[in-house]
């Protein structure tokens, strides 16, 4: 692909499947790249057909062990998959180092399978700014289904909810108890609850704990007649998996079965629009209040002002 | 200069299960502000050539201490070539004689970094590579 190709181009030649076109047109979303917005624009109008499967939970709960087994299982019965990793980026230096795919090698050679890792770049939800677009470019390539799976969160991280159709929370033995699962946040966007590594000898405490929060807890999930299944799996043994591919097709068919799938596309959309033009707001703010920011910045320091004062008069010169 | 982080993958081909140096040039171009995407260890040049078209990334580096450079870099550049993917950037790291690194940067490897190359010289050399090249 040596000269620049243009994106309009690309996005043809994604529609066959090709691999090079796909993850270029990925990269230029995840540069912002102006050139590649009216491409990016017809993918979507194109795309929205794939049924997306969040998969999130705490740093070593084994989200990607269980994103490359549930690959396979999935894969088997010819659904195509795009896995989507996302893993943070240096707060210090702005790097990552994305080390998902490792888990993820027996389904590098599958030209069914298509893997791509992204880093967070700041981004603060659980998610990177481009990961939304990648979705849509993976959707239109044809892949039907896509496995998006956030950096390991703590428990505020719930992005991931409002960007796929079915939400996996991982959690695994060992880590908390059942306050911790009677908190807000995290635990409550499950549409289906694994608990991992289920071959030890702990886990049974943490099915409990969880089903027993879920017990207190119906009305939290957004499809007010779904009944939260819990999932014990093991991906060293392969123990669990069946049930837990059964329980996404139960949730795919449930949640599109009626009324309910128009209200997640909805909130799907919508969340969308609020993150667009969050990017848009912040882009527009940084350039236009880079040549206010020293000075203000310097009378914030020396106490002329107090923040929220000074926060609301930056933004009155930047923005008008 | 490009406005996004570079992009690297840093691979590990065949039986050499050698991997602490790579694991530092890994932290190395982090810390240089570099996406870097690791492959783990015994990987084939298919495999790895897959990885680095689909993460689409700017620099592949393969690292080597087993000797078998001359059987190895040629299939990568072949499968690059037969995937429409000859605008990535090859370049090879690890223990090699001379000879061989002539002959790799005869085949299009950019640039080979032996066992001595400092850290910081590998960030730029990847960072003026990926200059040169341009925007994609």
């Amino acid at each position: 692909m040596s000269p620049y190709v243009p994106s309009g181009e690309l996005v043809e030649r994604a529609a066959t499947g090709e691999t090079a076109a796909i993850g270029r047109l990925i990269s230029r979303a995840e540069a912002n790249m102006a050139e590649a917005r009216g491409a990016l624009a017809e993918i979507y109008l194109r795309a929205g057909r794939s049924h997306v499967i969040g998969i999130t939970g705490v740093p070593g709960s084994g989200k990607s062990t269980l994103v490359a087994s549930l690959t396979a299982k999935l894969r088997r019965k010819g659904s195509k998959v795009g896995v989507i990793a996302v893993d943070p980026s240096s707060p210090y230096s702005g790097g990552a180092i994305l080390g998902d795919r490792i888990r993820m090698s027996d389904l590098v050679m599958d030209p069914g399978v298509y893997i791509r890792s992204m880093a967070t770049h700041g981004s603060v939800g659980g998610l990177a700014h481009a990961t939304l677009s990648a979705i849509d470019i993976l959707d239109f390539a044809g892949f039907d289904t896509i496995i998006v799976e956030t950096v390991g969160v703590g428990q505020d991280e719930v992005e991931i909810a409002k960007a796929s159709h079915t939400t996996i929370v991982v959690s695994a033995p060992g880590l908390g108890d059942e306050i911790q699962a009677i908190k807000a946040g995290m635990l409550e966007i499950a549409d289906i609850h694994v608990v991992s590594k289920c071959d030890r000898s702990d886990a049974n405490k943490t099915l409990v704990d969880i089903k027993q929060m879920l017990t207190l807890d119906a009305a939290t999930s957004r499809l007010p007649a779904w009944r939260t299944p819990v999932v014990g799996l093991s991906s060293y043994t392969g123990d669990g998996y069946p049930e837990l591919v059964e329980e996404i097709e139960k949730h795919r068919a449930f949640a599109s079965g009626v009324k309910p799938s128009a209200a997640r596309e909805a909130s799907i959309a919508s969340f969308r629009l609020q993150k667009t033009a969050e990017t848009l707001l912040m882009d527009r703010f940084a350039t236009s209040s880079a040549r206010f920011r020293k000075s203000i910045t310097e009378r914030l320091q020396k106490r002329e002002s107090d923040p929220y004062s000074l926060a609301n008069e930056l933004l009155t010169l930047s923005l008008g | 200069m490009l406005t996004r982080p570079i992009r690297v993958l840093l691979a590990k081909v065949g039986l050499d299960g050698h991997d602490r140096g790579i694991r530092v040039v890994a932290r190395t171009l982090r810390d240089a502000g570099m996406d870097v995407i690791y492959s783990g260890l015994h990987r084939t040049p298919e495999e790895v050539v897959t990885a680095a078209i689909q993460e689409d990334v700017d620099v592949l580096g393969v690292s080597l201490l087993s000797g078998v450079q001359l059987t190895v870099f040629p299939k990568i550049f072949r499968l690059l070539d037969s995937k429409g993917a000859n605008d990535m950037i090859v370049v090879a790291g690890g223990v090699m004689p001379d000879e061989d690194v002539l002959e790799l940067r005869k085949m299009g490897v950019k640039e080979v970094m032996l066992q001595d190359t400092p850290p910081d010289m590998i960030v730029a050399t990847l960072t003026r590579l990926v200059s040169e090249r341009g925007e994609r």
